[in-house]
């Protein structure tokens, strides 16, 4: 017990990079590729994916000494499939517009296959506080993912950042480049962050294995 | 003295080949083909190349200087890439696509798989796709009149040839390149310069031209024409559009297309039957790019598929090899 809470940082922490769900485990590619035309889509994917993701998180977690393992599956649908239904609702109540855009993704938010990954590979095996911090973190990580993949392509492929009825720049410095808005400059987008982050993780884990056996040289 | 007495093992013959000496043949093959675009669309046509040209080297130093690679901008192989993707572009587009189109084909098809030998498509026929899905009026309008100097943005005459299979270019016009078109792709004379010369220095294998440019002729023939088969013109299917620079300069590409001379003939046929039904009844006006493009992504299977038969093996125990599952290289 004493060591899940010393790891409850981590367990947040850790979607970030360690296990980022799209550039890391490379899952949930779907609305990653088919929403990021824009920062403003992402966001609103992003977010509700954090909060499908802590509430069957939640909900697997708590049950998970009570769910028979032949029928796990099944059971983790139902409990995904009842936020998705909340969140397609407020969203259609409140966000008219955004609905209209995400449209048949956020019903599809169900099948997202990071949800039913860290479902099944987290919070299966792991205490409630655990699985939220989890749900959290990866969700999280998963929004500034899209944040930033829309970004990229809106930018390039608008010449513009629009934030609701604000842009910037008010006009486009270039011409926009018509393939980002696409699906094939969602995939170069995607392989380009991917090994950026690839690059710099190498990079970071070589300069510490290099200081550590400076430290330690001698034993 | 010097010991001339040399032991080592096999091979014993080495050629004296280069990818340099190779690449440079190309890039001299490749010179009429740009002064006739310079000659036909101007001087606008000349600074295209050299945008092109430069951007594609200083791309390749870059990234190899910021990956700390071996620098290789010697070996001729990015001037290629950038020439062969200003000869594919109208000769009134703006100076920056070239530019960011040389960039693209060099850092993300060459070099991220790997550079020279590993990429998968032919870099500068990727870039041209690219650019055309980036910015399609460009790619499509910014045409010059040959000799005349002044911008058209009308169809090339090729759209009119798919539709109607009939062209009212004369052969002469066609084979002097005297027509709408991209900057390299107009003047048959010179690609054929370019393409005779590659094929006489044994650089490029005749196959592939010869499958190509045949498959394009005889489809063309018996289904270019509107309502009627065997009318089709094919002579002039293979003259217009880019079916000639394609077929000798881009499928032809050592990296991405097949190593036996069955399959390259293969590859050939394939990118033809592509070009052909992409013209006929497909949505673009051109083939060309992507049937090279999806035979390049094609090459591994040919090469998978197309075994050349071993010396003292007869066909029989080749395929009884096939089928047993086992190694048949």
């Amino acid at each position: 017990m004493n060591k899940s809470k010393v790891s409850l940082g981590y367990d947040f922490v850790k979607g970030f990079i360690d296990e980022n769900p799209t550039f890391k485990l490379a899952i949930g590619m779907c609305p990653t590729l088919a929403v990021t035309t824009s920062v403003i889509n992402g966001f609103w994917m992003g977010v509700s994916v954090v909060f499908v993701l802590a509430f069957s998180n939640v909900f697997v977690s708590a049950l998970r000494k009570v769910i028979p393992d032949e029928i796990r599956i099944p059971v983790f649908v139902i409990f995904i499939a009842t936020p998705v239904v909340i969140v397609e609702l407020l969203m259609r109540a409140y966000l008219p517009a955004i609905y209209d855009i995400l449209g048949i993704f956020v019903p599809l938010i169900v099948v997202n296959c990071l949800i039913i990954h860290r479902a099944e590979a987290f919070a299966y095996r792991q205490p409630v506080i655990n699985s939220l911090m989890d749900g959290l973190g990866s969700g999280m990580a998963f929004t500034i993912n899209l944040m930033v993949i829309g970004a990229i392509r809106e930018f390039l492929g608008t010449g513009q950042i629009a934030f609701g009825s604000v842009a910037f720049p008010e006009v486009p410095l270039f011409e926009p480049a018509a393939v980002m808005l696409t699906p094939p400059g969602g995939f170069i987008t995607l392989g380009v962050l991917m090994a950026l982050l690839n690059i710099a993780v190498a990079r970071v884990n070589k300069r510490k294995k290099a200081g550590s056996d400076i430290g330690y040289g001698n034993c | 003295m010097e010991n001339r007495l040399l032991i080592t093992s096999s091979p014993h013959i080495k050629s004296t080949r280069t990818v340099q000496g190779i690449m440079l043949d190309v890039v001299i093959a490749l010179i009429p083909a740009a002064i006739a675009g310079v000659v036909l669309f101007g001087f606008r046509s000349l600074l295209v190349i050299l945008a092109s040209v430069a951007s594609a080297v200083a791309s390749e130093a870059v990234y190899q200087i910021a990956v700390k690679r071996e620098v290789t901008i010697n070996d001729f192989s990015a001037v290629i890439t950038g020439l062969l993707l200003a000869l594919t572009l109208p000769p009134n587009v703006p100076v920056w696509i070239p530019v960011i189109g040389s960039a693209f084909a060099i850092v993300i098809v060459k070099q991220v798989f790997g550079g020279l030998g590993a990429n998968f498509v032919n870099p500068a026929l990727a870039a041209r796709a690219f650019l055309l899905a980036a910015w399609p009026l460009h790619m499509t309008q910014d045409w010059l009149n040959p000799r005349a100097y002044d911008a058209v943005t009308s169809a090339t005459p090729l759209v009119a040839f798919n539709s109607t299979g009939q062209t009212a270019l004369t052969f002469k016009q066609l084979f002097l390149g005297q027509r709408l078109g991209s900057l390299g792709e107009t003047c048959i004379l010179a690609l054929l310069i370019g393409g005779l010369y590659l094929i006489v220095r044994d650089v490029i294998d005749y196959r592939i031209p010869l499958g190509y440019l045949g498959t394009l002729a005889i489809g063309t023939w018996v289904f270019g024409k509107p309502g009627a088969f065997f009318q089709g013109d094919g002579l002039s299917a293979m003259l217009l559009g880019g079916a000639f620079i394609g077929s000798f300069f881009m499928a032809t590409d050592y990296v991405t297309s097949p190593v036996t001379p069955r399959g390259r003939l293969y590859m050939g046929i394939g990118a033809g039957i592509i070009t052909l039904i992409i013209r006929l009844w497909g949505g673009y006006p051109e083939g060309v790019t992507y049937a090279i493009l999806f035979m390049n992504l094609v090459t591994p299977l040919i090469d998978r598929y197309v075994v050349p038969r071993y010396y003292g093996y007869g066909h029989d125990e080749m395929a009884r090899r096939k089928a047993a599952g086992g190694e048949t290289r």
